[in-house]
């Protein structure tokens, strides 16, 4: 039975979720108001009125060039996705559809990776970085950025491919399918809807991910959350122009998650919803 | 060619022993239906001569070559599952070509099989759908067409009838067995409904407990089933099983009488009672007879336009030709 909610009520909920909604945007909506400040306005005080100029911007383009981290970016982003889903995949279907008594252990262990601090690693990890010549280089990179988000993907593409009735594999089998065919024509294709929805939001992860950016990175393989960060030590806090920075390196991630936004809410809901 | 030889399989999930050996042989061209309650082990049965599960020791002998560790699609046999397991990102063309793209049959020869498929199962105007857009007895059609053109050594049938509704069930029922005239390939098929496997069979195996409790054919087990389990399980409305004195009667333990061999009469006969429950279908009447001074309610069936309902009392005659004996194992007296 439905509950009956009355109009007043709904308003109630409604602009709940509005405050809400705007409490949790609202620091992205001042940085992008800010972004369109001047330096005197940005360091002035509170303000949600900007003079809407693009100084800014223009001095982030000219200081720095926004391409090179922009291009490194998306190399890294949808890079270590791919080589995180060639590794998973396999991973997941073996777990999936052929698990062992130990399955449910090495997901967990996988997971608790996930809930060790960064910084734990940081020193081992420089250090192989260093001596292995990967330091600063998009192919190390791409490797930590596929390492620290691989667990994720797993777990997500396990809880999908649950959901795919072994009937179907087993029909597969019968007409003939070998593993790779029945990985490639039947499995996959069926867990479109979910693979998608992961390398989404692995994207967006590896997007933002600043930690190990910031740690293993220069210039050469700096991506866009180093570029942010070069704008805020070195010559002094600059609002404006960090903002600008910041507008300029959330934006192509921004626009791809609201064309994409009901991938992701079925990638976040991890399989829990049929 | 499809003869299929079971020798001492046997089946253990860990511990638990779902089938002990058991020996089966099916002739080549044989419809065998494996029927008995859930759990009984047919399914699994269907499974490990399918490949799909592991046999925990003997030997699955397909055409007289040992299949047991062959894996499933080198068997040479096609399934029909209960869930129809469609392929559901293809659309019905691609989903029966399937397990040719796999046999890398050629082209011409794929557009050939399907459309004599399509043609046989009326789905030719459905072949561009997707299975999601077909009703159940439409899918059905598909994961049969999907078997039929691999041409098997046998098709095997794991409840494939049992997701539709009754009507429809009737119509595949015939279907499948109009089939199996055609192409006069054997086919094994799982069912818990004896009605199927009465109507379908060439042999019945009646399974219990991952045991064989009897193998023939229906109107074998129908006339002499072995033992009360076999007795109880074929026929429709079951058969009354009678305990006590009227058993002690016949010298026996139990006796077991069918509903159609009992006569029902306003005046006289062996055993009085009255009226429970009358069912009406027209061209029967089931009668539920009580206080007879029996061990149970009898069951009767009586002519469709018979004039006699709840409350009244009868008289019952049983056939003394179709009187079934057992003994306290249960064990028919022969």
């Amino acid at each position: 039975m439905a509950r009956a909610v009355s109009t007043r009520t709904r308003i109630g909920y409604t602009a709940a979720a509005w405050f809400v909604a705007l409490l949790i945007f609202f620091p992205i909506l001042y940085t992008i108001i800010t972004s369109l400040k001047t330096e005197q306005e940005a360091i002035s005080g509170f303000s949600l009125i900007p003079s809407f100029t693009l100084s800014s911007f223009e001095a982030v383009q000219t200081q720095n060039d926004y391409w090179k981290p922009f291009t490194n970016s998306v190399i890294l982003s949808v890079g270590s996705t791919i080589l995180a889903l060639i590794v998973a995949i396999p991973a997941a279907w073996a777990m999936a559809f052929s698990p062992t008594k130990n399955t449910k252990n090495i997901l967990m262990w996988m997971l608790s990776t996930k809930m060790m601090p960064a910084v734990a690693v940081l020193v081992p990890i420089y250090l192989i970085f260093l001596r292995t010549g990967l330091m600063d280089t998009r192919i190390g990179l791409t490797v930590m950025l596929m390492l620290i988000n691989l667990p994720i993907v797993v777990w997500m593409l396990y809880t999908y491919f649950r959901e795919i009735p072994g009937e179907i594999l087993e029909a597969a089998r019968m007409d003939g399918a070998s593993l790779k065919d029945e990985i490639l024509y039947v499995l996959t294709p069926m867990a479109v809807p979910g693979i998608a929805s992961t390398m989404l939001l692995n994207v967006i992860l590896a997007w933002n991910e600043a930690f190990w950016t910031i740690q293993l990175t220069t210039t050469n393989a700096a991506p866009l959350s180093a570029f942010i960060a070069s704008f805020s030590s070195p010559q002094g806090l600059f609002w404006a122009k960090l903002s600008a920075a910041s507008v300029m390196a959330i934006a192509p991630i921004l626009i791809m998650g609201w064309f994409s936004q009901k991938q992701l809410v079925r990638g976040l809901t991890f399989g829990a919803v049929k | 060619m499809g003869r299929i030889t079971l020798e001492n399989v046997t089946k253990r999930f860990g511990d638990v022993e779902v089938i002990p050996p058991l020996n089966l042989d099916i002739e080549d061209g044989e419809f065998v239906v494996f029927v008995g309650p859930s759990g009984c082990g047919k399914s699994t049965l269907l499974r490990l001569i399918a490949g799909l599960e592991d046999t925990s020791g003997g030997q699955i002998l397909i055409d007289g070559n040992d299949a047991t560790d062959t894996p499933p699609a080198r068997r040479g046999l096609a399934m029909v599952f209960q869930s129809y397991a469609l392929y559901p990102h293809m659309s019905v063309r691609k989903n029966i070509a399937f397990p040719m793209r796999m046999a890398n049959v050629d082209q011409a020869e794929q557009d050939r099989r399907i459309a004599a498929a399509a043609a046989a199962l009326n789905l030719t105007d459905y072949l561009d759908r997707r299975p999601g857009q077909l009703s159940g007895g439409q899918r059905q059609r598909v994961a049969i067409g999907r078997a039929i053109v691999r041409e098997p050594a046998a098709f095997l049938f794991d409840e494939p009838l049992s997701n539709l509704d009754a009507a429809l069930r009737v119509g595949m029922r015939l279907e499948i067995s109009e089939l199996h005239q055609r192409l006069k390939t054997t086919m094994i098929y799982v069912t818990h409904d004896q009605v199927e496997a009465m109507t379908m069979a060439d042999k019945i195996v009646v399974l219990r407990a991952g045991h064989i409790e009897q193998v023939g054919s229906p109107m074998d087990l129908y006339r002499t089933p072995r033992n009360l389990f076999v007795a109880g399980f074929i026929g429709s409305p079951k058969m009354n099983l009678i305990t006590g004195p009227a058993a002690a009667d016949h010298d026996a333990t139990t006796i077991g009488v069918r509903p159609e061999h009992i006569k029902v009469s306003a005046t006289e006969g062996t055993w009085k009672g009255r009226i429970g429950v009358s069912e009406h279908l027209g061209s029967d009447t089931f009668f539920y007879i009580e206080d007879t001074g029996l061990s149970e309610t009898i069951t009767v069936r009586a002519g469709g336009e018979i004039d006699l309902h709840h409350g009244d009392t009868v008289w019952l005659t049983p056939d003394p030709t179709k009187i079934h004996r057992f003994d306290a194992q249960g064990d028919r007296i022969a």
